[in-house]
């Protein structure tokens, strides 16, 4: 029987011991957040709390014309000894009743209102003979009319005392003519319609990034991606080189281009001319399937002419965006009230001459890159696999310094790091040892999951990314481009790339592989595989998301402007610092109305895409 | 003519798929390839296009080594040879043009194929094809409106489009009724008929392979077990190819 007892003793104790320590952590949480209701319940709060709900359900939306109305009524401090005759108000109009129209300073008396609007509310002055034109405000000295105009008020007399004849002054107010939108209505319309442009173009720049960063992150697609090392290591050494070569370039063209940046006809000539010649060249270039096989000399020659072809475009870029900043901005000059117009063509060109340098870099680094990981191929195909292992070793060992050597050298910028043995030559050295480590423990034809690898590198980036709230990026990009909308543009721009991106390459993931099959089946290339088998998948998911993120954006971009980002959050947190509450209700309720409208945009828009 | 000379597959994990199977197919024979779901028919069709790569052996097609080719020296072969699947593989959400138009892709320029645009050629001959498999009148829905049969015979007017010399069906009529099985049939009866095209079909049912085919292959696990007429195949040979307890039911 104590057998029995004792176990169940234990589990009662084991079952107080934890009801106890869950105890000790909410009175621990109620002493961290100082849960306090004494301080709920005092005087000064409830009326505080009072005052500003009372506020917040008043937005400052409209304003009348006031029409102000004054009604004096004599009175004598302290009373004479003879009572001069007073005549009796108009009865038709507003009166005021002081029943003996004395009193002593400091005395309490009745003033009684007759005739007054119903249902108002005015101030009541003290009007002394020594300045018939200062008011003096009386203590609780506001009268409120009743239905029939009429309204009763205890004041208590100034001490002012004075032979002359003094006055008791009603100030009313009432509301002319139709309501028109408030000042502060007109400020919030602004700022809002700044905050849905602010959220639309974040929504854009995200897009437009996330679209073929998604690619890299979705697993099923990269899975397929492998090379054996001698392609990996030297399309690794392709790509520094490549990139190095795309900026030379782009700052040659550049400064080719630099005498003509004022000549508007030039820059068209050049920027037509070499596009029409550029495009005779690629379409030259490019492998037609249609034709047959070319000849060793003839595929030299035509990548010769891609090459060339490919300048002669980014030269036309660089005219034609230099063009478009020259005629935009003068443009925005004479438009007058379309002047927007002509300043969207100038920054637009900007914002392409900015991006052109780092996508010809890029594209320098794929196109060098991707030699070399052909060569690397042919070889990987053709050479005996000693031989192989002994190259592979050697451009495994020179890919892996390169890529420590740089990431040292990044290091060495970001802290200032003088000594060039620690950015430079440690880092390289251990890269290069690395690298003949794994070219000595790999066969040397297996291809390698390196689609894998760049899948893993894109989604730590993006998860890295992502977990940085768009609040604070804000504030990083103020720093960076100034206060404004512009700043948050760019934090909520770059907020949606990684959060839209991971959202994307989940549909990726997600398609059905049949289609993907059959078409590379025909001989499609890989492009067009995913032009024809992926892209026709995933188009809905990903109208569905972008209007999703759209509508987060919005949201977010609300409260961006907190941190100086610009759009409404910058007017509502400045007004509610100013404790003006009514201003702030008024903004509130425009971020209501805009974000409930979008939310109903976007799922009526979801619903006939998807 | 298509020469499949000890062609191995072992997939990662290593499973056998295949295990050096030779064989070889004169130009315009209907070939039915039998044999239990597992025992690598699918693999072997997907090892002559090198949808899936195979370990060893080789695949020389019209003198061409397919095993060996460089990527663009495949997508040339692979033009050549259309393919047909079970689940039809269609892209459900494009037009039924646009799907038989893919077939296409090998031959068109890729710079325009990019945003989708085909030659009137191409379009016309489109229409023809889809004429051809009886559902002209379809062209222009979405290919998920269509019922199984029409999807596949979709499906055959997209390697119809690649003006093939070989195709490979892979079971193009398990998932579909008798009466349609025979529809589709049918019409890879014709084009190896007329157009002189060589079929490489795997098969379930025996009838049908009695009723179609030239020759049969059949493999068990991987190996192939059997080359030879469909009148060949008789009970001992179906024990052989399906195991000790399978029963005929066609």
């Amino acid at each position: 029987m104590e057998k029995k007892t004792q176990p169940s003793i234990w589990k009662s104790l084991r079952l107080g011991l934890g009801i106890l320590a869950v105890l000790v952590v909410y009175a621990y949480g109620f002493q961290v957040t100082k849960v306090d209701l004494a301080e709920f319940r005092k005087e000064s709060r409830q009326d505080s709390r009072i005052r500003v709900m009372r506020a917040l359900v008043k937005p400052d939306i409209f304003e009348f014309d006031q029409e102000e109305f004054t009604v004096f009524a004599p009175i004598y401090v302290p009373c004479p000894n003879q009572m001069p005759q007073i005549p009796p108000p108009d009865p038709n109009q507003p009166y005021l009743v002081i029943p003996s129209q004395c009193g002593k300073p400091n005395q309490s008396i009745q003033v009684e209102g007759f005739n007054f609007q119903p249902n108002i509310k005015g101030p009541i002055f003290f009007v002394p003979s020594s300045d018939p034109n200062a008011s003096l405000a009386l203590q609780r000295g506001n009268i409120e009319t009743d239905s029939q105009g009429h309204f009763l008020i205890t004041i208590r007399l100034p001490n002012r005392p004075s032979e002359e004849v003094q006055y008791l002054k009603v100030v009313t107010r009432r509301n002319v003519g139709l309501p028109r939108f408030s000042q502060t209505a007109k400020d919030t319309w602004d700022k809002i319609i700044e905050t849905i442009f602010l959220a639309l173009l974040a929504t854009t720049i995200g897009t437009l990034f996330s679209l073929p960063i998604s690619f890299f992150a979705a697993r099923n697609l990269m899975k397929e991606v492998k090379s054996p090392l001698t392609s990996i290591s030297l399309a690794a050494l392709g790509w520094p080189i490549g990139i190095a070569l795309g900026l030379n370039a782009a700052r040659l063209i550049q400064s080719f281009l630099a005498p003509w940046r004022h000549q508007s006809p030039a820059s068209l000539v050049l920027g037509v001319g070499s596009a029409l010649a550029g495009t005779l060249l690629l379409r030259w270039a490019v492998f037609d399937p249609r034709r047959e096989q070319d000849n060793r000399s003839t595929k030299m020659l035509r990548t010769v002419a891609q090459l060339a072809g490919l300048v002669a475009w980014v030269l036309a870029f660089f005219a034609l965006s230099q063009l478009g900043v020259k005629v935009g901005f003068s443009l925005a000059s004479h438009l007058g009230r379309f002047a927007f117009l002509g300043n969207f063509i100038g920054q637009l060109s900007d914002v392409v001459t900015v991006l052109l340098t780092p996508a010809v870099a890029l594209a320098g680094g794929a196109w060098v890159g991707s030699l070399g990981g052909e060569l690397g191929t042919k070889w990987n195909d053709t050479l005996p696999a000693a031989v192989l292992k002994l190259l592979n070793s050697l451009f495994s060992a020179f890919a892996m310094a390169t890529l420590f050597g740089l990431l040292g050298w990044g290091i060495g910028w970001l802290y200032e790091i003088k000594t060039i043995a620690y950015t430079l030559f440690y880092p390289a050295a251990v890269g290069a040892v690395l690298g003949a480590l794994l070219a000595l423990f790999t066969q040397p034809k297996q291809p390698l999951p390196i689609g894998l690898v760049i899948y893993t590198l894109t989604r730590t980036l993006l998860n890295a990314v992502r977990s940085i709230e768009a609040l604070i990026m804000a504030i990083v990009a103020v720093i960076w481009v100034g206060i404004g909308p512009f700043a948050g543009v760019l934090a909520l721009g770059l907020h949606t790339i990684a959060s839209l991106a991971k959202l994307y390459s989940e549909q990726v993931e997600s398609i059905l592989p049949g289609p993907i099959e059959a078409i590379t089946a025909t001989g499609a290339t890989r492009l067009q595989t995913i032009v024809y088998a992926v892209i026709p998948q995933i188009i809905p998911p990903y109208i569905s998301f972008t209007m999703y993120r759209w509508d987060i954006n919005v949201r977010m971009s609300t409260i961006i402007g907190f941190a100086g980002g610009g759009g409404i959050g910058f007017l509502l947190i400045q007004n509610i610092n100013l404790l003006n509450y009514r201003a702030a209700s008024t903004q509130m309720l425009a971020i209501a109305v805009v974000v409930a409208a979008m939310d109903y945009l976007s799922s009526a828009m979801r619903e006939r895409f998807v | 003519m298509l020469e499949v000379r000890n062609l191995t597959k072992i997939y990662e994990g290593g499973v056998l798929a295949l295990n050096r199977v030779s064989f070889q197919v004169p130009q315009g024979q209907f070939l039915a390839i039998i044999g239990l779901s597992g025992s690598g028919k699918s693999t072997l069709l997907r090892c002559i296009n090198r949808l899936i790569e195979p370990t060893e052996g080789e695949v020389i097609w019209k003198g061409v080594n397919i095993t060996t080719a460089s990527p663009q020296e495949l997508r040339l072969v692979r033009r050549k040879i259309g393919m047909v699947f079970q689940n039809f593989n269609l892209v459900y959400r494009s037009k039924v043009i646009t799907n038989v138009l893919c077939g296409r892709l090998g031959y068109v320029n890729p710079a325009w194929s990019l945003i989708n645009r085909f030659s009137q050629e191409d379009i016309q001959k489109a229409l023809r094809q889809l004429e051809r498999v009886g559902i002209a009148d379809k062209a222009f829905q979405r290919a998920d409106e269509l019922s199984g049969g029409q999807q596949q015979r979709v499906g055959i007017a997209r390697a119809l489009m690649q003006d093939p010399e070989m195709i490979l069906a892979d079971e193009p009529v398990a998932s579909l009724d008798p009466v349609l099985a025979h529809s589709i049939m049918r019409y890879l009866e014709q084009i190896n008929k007329e157009d002189g095209v060589t079929i490489l079909c795997s098969l379930h049912f025996l009838d049908l392979v009695h009723r179609y085919a030239d020759r049969v292959i059949a493999l068990n696990k991987g190996n192939l077990v059997f080359e030879g007429l469909p009148q060949e195949i008789d009970d001992q040979k179906f024990k052989e190819i399906y195991g000790r307890e399978a029963e005929r039911i066609g």
